[in-house]
């Protein structure tokens, strides 16, 4: 069950987390694909998956349930912890 | 707030079958059903007293908990959606004269009290207070994921001291704004240094989170508003290199209600209200306001009381008037002082047995504050103990005369602490050195009594610089 709280600050910055600071390299690190679920999105990232292997990348694959709502706070949170950067794309 | 859900007009009974009163009542109900058109809301069993178009089922105890159902049954006389008049319980003589009938329920006695109404359960209240008053809160609502723990993402979002904090969620904020009679949306300060507007609920957030209860919020608003005035400057002591924050301490009747500590250790840990409510201060200024230690707060060395030190004066072991009264508030107001202090630091006496003795010391043991050398600038808290306050109250020594004699010990002689004297650098400057200098500006000494019984030690709490270019110390009445 996850818990929602109360923001306790003044809300002046966006709630997220600021981003870490971009790899120099993607060679040995985890990359994680995420499918937004909309039709033929797997055609596309089946081929940045390749390219991205061949740069030395580890890749992971996720999925979104549905492309209408964002991505459920588990599967943010799962992506954040096994990862090391994370390319999410829209395809149409 | 949800919208409040109107009742049906006329004759209205709320009941619950797990309630013998309302057992024992039934017939009675359907005696009134056919011959007064009663409705009866029913919380529990949807086919208790009958399964019939007169009973509906409050499934949701949407329209018990907006009418203040506390009792069942409560028989209602209803008028344009809300009740003109109740009774509760049964009472054969009231349930009569509301319904303009004689002859109800013959067989049962004359009276009979009720049952808890469901909508005041206490497994239930936390759950129906978010469920119809939690959108009156304003907050970004944060999610934590199932698999974050909670703690990790609180701190992980930069919103602790670094000691865990309590999740504010709705249910802990609306619980925690009961302790005041203020809306959750009024303005309380703008707090430095992002100058961000701070309300009620913020205030209210950051206190579940530092670890409040209710009865301390009233505290904790009065020191935000003490803390956010021109005079206290909370900016400038962020933003000083010196080791200080805003010093807490409380006179007046809430002390005691809300079991704040002004005996043994009053200083130290242990005592709920003590411990949390400068905490929620810190994390008021750290949260909302944005002061936090390497980005306005520049701290060289800091000092544990930045968590948050609060305490309270013990007024009646005292012969002395309270401190709130020395600054001429009334023993019967609440009070919260703010002074920009360090940590405490001893001040050890353990033979004197006069008055005069006793002050001489103090006042040797005062003088090296900041430091020796420096003098007019820094204010001090002396908390006395009992024992050492003893000495005065067999002289019979008032706390005016106590200071007028303490001052005289004060007076530093400017040859000896112009810069260069004895070799050392550090100094008052040059034009002071034929004149004698007192170690404090006027009125620069706040007396407070407290401590245990035992022991002949009192507590020095140094200031930083006070005046127009530092910190004034400010009390604040604390209403409700």
């Amino acid at each position: 069950m996850t818990t929602t709280v109360l923001d306790p600050t003044g809300e002046l910055a966006p709630e997220q987390r600021e981003r870490v600071t971009r790899p120099e390299s993607l060679n040995g690190l985890t990359v994680g694909l995420l499918d937004i679920s909309k039709p033929r999105g797997d055609v596309f990232l089946n081929r940045v998956e390749e390219k991205l292997t061949g740069l030395g990348a580890t890749v992971k694959r996720f999925k979104k349930p549905t492309f209408t709502k964002p991505a459920p706070v588990d599967l943010r949170h799962e992506i954040a912890t096994s990862c090391d950067a994370v390319i999410e794309a829209l395809a149409d | 707030m949800t919208d409040k859900p109107a009742l049906p007009d006329g004759l209205v009974a709320v009941v619950k079958k797990d309630c013998p009163t309302c057992v024992l009542v039934a017939p009675v109900l359907e005696d009134l059903a056919a011959r007064a058109d009663l409705t009866v809301i029913t919380q529990d069993d949807p086919t208790f007293p009958a399964d019939a178009d007169w009973v509906v089922h409050d499934d949701d105890l949407a329209l018990s908990w907006h009418h203040d159902i506390e009792t069942v049954p409560t028989l209602l006389k209803v008028k344009d959606g809300s009740a003109d008049d109740l009774t509760v319980g049964w009472s054969r003589e009231q349930w009569e004269e509301f319904a303009g009938l004689d002859g109800l329920g013959k067989d049962l006695p004359d009276w009979r009290p009720g049952c808890g109404s469901l909508s005041v359960d206490p497994t239930l209240t936390d759950e129906l207070s978010v469920r119809f008053s939690g959108s009156s809160l304003t907050s970004r609502r944060i999610e934590l994921a199932a698999l974050e723990d909670d703690w990790e993402a609180m701190w992980d979002r930069g919103w602790s001291d670094g000691l865990p904090v309590v999740p504010p969620t709705e249910a802990r904020v609306l619980r925690m704004l009961e302790g005041t009679t203020r809306a959750a949306d009024d303005l309380v300060a703008v707090v430095p240094p992002d100058l961000v507007e701070c309300t009620v609920e913020k205030v209210a957030v950051n206190a579940v989170m530092a670890g409040c209860k209710p009865e301390y919020l009233p505290v904790v608003i009065a020191a935000l508003e003490a803390a956010c005035t021109d005079d206290f400057n909370m900016h400038g002591l962020l933003a000083t290199t010196m080791p200080v924050g805003p010093v807490l301490f409380v006179n007046g009747p809430i002390r005691n209600e809300i079991g704040m500590n002004s005996g043994l250790n009053l200083l130290g840990q242990g005592n709920r209200a003590n411990s949390t409510i400068g905490r929620a201060l810190q994390l008021v200024i750290r949260n909302v306001g944005g002061g936090k230690p390497g980005g306005v707060d520049r701290g060289t060395q800091g000092n544990p009381s930045k968590y948050g030190l609060c305490f309270a004066e013990d007024e009646e072991g005292s012969p002395w008037d309270s401190y709130a009264e020395s600054r001429g508030f009334s023993s019967d107001v609440s009070t919260v002082t703010l002074f920009p202090g360090e940590g405490p630091r001893l001040l050890f006496d353990q033979k004197s047995r006069s008055p005069e003795s006793l002050t001489k010391h103090l006042g040797q043991m005062l003088v090296p504050y900041a430091s020796p050398r420096m003098v007019m600038q820094f204010e001090t808290i002396l908390v006395m103990s009992p024992e050492h306050m003893a000495r005065y109250r067999d002289a019979g020594w008032d706390r005016a005369r106590f200071l007028e004699e303490l001052n005289g010990h004060l007076l530093l002689k400017g040859s000896d602490i112009v810069a260069g004297a004895d070799g050392i650098e550090e100094g008052m400057p040059e034009f002071v050195a034929e004149m004698d200098l007192p170690k404090h500006p006027p009125n620069g000494i706040h007396v407070v009594h407290g401590g245990s019984h035992a022991g002949l030690f009192s507590s020095a709490i140094g200031g930083w610089v006070t005046g127009e270019m530092g910190s004034v110390t400010v009390t604040k009445e604390i209403t409700r």
